[in-house]
């Protein structure tokens, strides 16, 4: 019974992302609205973004050097450790994780409420594509502005790392700097971009797709935007498998 | 004018429209009214292709909406205004933008034309002094016109209104109504209105149609009405001691005047 309406719903939502990306009505609303949409979802969430990067790279930095306090491992492990937790899961997936709970929610309330509040008929009874002039900006934006996101976050953790090492000298901040910089791997940070671009289409649509069916009042919108975050993160975690499997091995 | 021919409507093995029939002419102000659950709002969702009947014709002066392509079906709709109950205003937009949103996205006008079109649809229903104000802050009454303003900007030949005046107090409910009548009237649209608000029957129903049950049960208009033998209708809409004082009133003195709008 779950396995026939996962596959109806995977089928329903294959036929709104056909009508999402469709040609848009009007290009220049459409540029304005993307521009409106990476403020709304992307710009807005860097305060989140710089807050979390901070204080997980201060306990990644802390947790390493706790773990790696043996005369066999080289001292500056700690650093290299960070640096790679957070290129190759931290950055992207985990980052993803909790955009999905902020953006994911947002965006599902938003469409669920314009649902219910009929603006979606109404759009649709003046021969807009509803779907497409909504969610197709959000998609775009959000895809548009992660990898910004991404970077900041890589920057922001290294910098919580490097706070929490010249602050309480749990290990010498020059060789956390020698740390992150050896062995370096330029395709890690490729990798992490490739899988967020992933991730936020994922976000954006699931969430779309999740408010826009809405049936119902308040509660539903409610349960629309629990069941957003829920289905992006499992589809992220899932995506997260297979794009490892796929880019680095 | 609206032509509708034995429309029928099911949701899960339940009909709800048995082949209805009813016509709603240009320039006139045309209910649908009946119960809860009569099949009104379907009728109505079913008028302007938010729901496809599974039988029957819906002519828009002879184009039928169920036989047309997607892009003959937007093409219509651009003819096509719609007051919701809720009043379906976007909440991320100001007064004057929900005004200026049809005509942005139709139109080649330049941002000061649209401007002056929204301005003058504004100040067309009423309301002044509003322009920069979000739906949110404005009342039930007042968003209903900022809702008729955006349905008429871009002039359109048929106007929809599901419940117009659902949530108004009575005063307002009767400048609604009476705003919506002259509307079609100056500009020969052809309004379409689901209400079971006795006071919008009796003072601008000059086309009305009765569903029960998802039949269509009696046609007239806001005169017939006081003679008519229908007793479901009559039940329905003189329901209150004041509605069957003003029937019996008006049935025993055939000179006297109807109750229209003042």
């Amino acid at each position: 019974m779950i396995f026939t309406k996962s596959i109806a719903n995977f089928g329903k939502y294959c036929l709104f992302m056909r009508r999402v990306f469709s040609v848009p009505d009007k290009w220049r609303v459409f540029f304005s609205r993307t521009v409106f949409e990476i403020q709304k979802l992307g710009v807005d969430s860097i305060p989140l973004v710089i807050i979390i990067a901070l204080f997980i790279g201060a306990v990644i930095t802390i947790q390493m050097q706790l773990n790696f306090s043996s005369p066999l491992v080289p001292s500056y492990s700690t650093g290299l450790a960070t640096r790679e937790i957070v290129l190759l899961e931290f950055s992207n997936s985990i980052l993803c994780l909790i955009l999905a709970g902020k953006v994911g929610s947002n965006i599902a309330s938003e469409i669920g409420t314009m649902r219910v509040t009929e603006q979606i008929d109404a759009l649709e009874i003046m021969g807009i594509n509803s779907c497409n002039f909504l969610v197709l900006p959000k998609v775009v934006g959000f895809l548009f502005f992660m990898p910004v996101l991404v970077v900041f976050c890589i920057f922001t953790t290294m910098l919580g790392g490097y706070l929490i090492a010249a602050v309480t000298g749990i290990i010498s901040v020059s060789k956390y700097i020698y740390g992150i910089q050896t062995q370096f791997q330029e395709w890690y940070v490729w990798y992490g971009l490739i899988k967020s671009l992933f991730f936020s289409v994922v976000i954006t649509s699931v969430a779309s797709y999740c408010g826009y069916y809405v049936k119902g009042g308040a509660l539903e919108v409610g349960k629309a935007s629990t069941n957003a975050v829920v289905t992006s993160s499992i589809m992220i975690l899932l995506l997260d498998v297979i794009l490892t499997k796929l880019l680095l091995q | 004018m609206i032509e509708v021919k034995g429309v029928t409507k099911s949701f899960d093995d339940k009909t709800i429209l048995h082949s209805v029939d009813a016509t709603f002419y240009t320039g006139k102000t045309n209910l649908i009214i009946g119960q809860s659950g009569s099949g009104k709002t379907v009728l109505m969702k079913s008028l302007v292709g938010l729901l496809r009947p599974e039988e029957g014709q819906i002519l828009y002066d002879g184009r039928d909406l169920l036989q047309m392509s997607v892009d003959q079906t937007k093409k219509l709709r651009e003819e096509i205004g719609m007051l919701f109950q809720g009043s379906a205003l976007f909440d991320s937009e100001t007064v004057l933008g929900n005004v200026m949103f049809p005509l942005m996205m139709f139109t080649d006008m330049t941002p000061a034309e649209r401007k002056d079109r929204a301005q003058f649809c504004l100040e067309r229903v009423n309301l002044k002094g509003a322009d920069n104000k979000y739906p949110s802050e404005i009342s039930g009454g007042m968003q209903k016109r900022v809702a008729i303003a955006r349905a008429i900007a871009l002039n359109p030949k048929y106007l929809f209104c599901d419940e117009p005046n659902s949530g108004l107090d009575p005063h307002t409910s009767i400048l609604i109504d009476e705003l919506l009548s002259d509307i079609t009237h100056e500009y020969n649209i052809t309004t379409v209105i689901n209400t079971h608000d006795m006071n919008s029957v009796l003072g601008i129903g000059e086309n009305i149609i009765y569903l029960r049950n998802g039949r269509r049960e009696w046609v007239g208009n806001m005169k017939e009405i006081y003679t008519a033998s229908n007793e479901a209708l009559n039940d329905f809409v003189f329901a209150t001691d004041l509605f069957k004082q003003v029937k019996e009133y008006i049935v025993h003195n055939s000179s006297a005047t109807p109750p229209a709008k003042s």
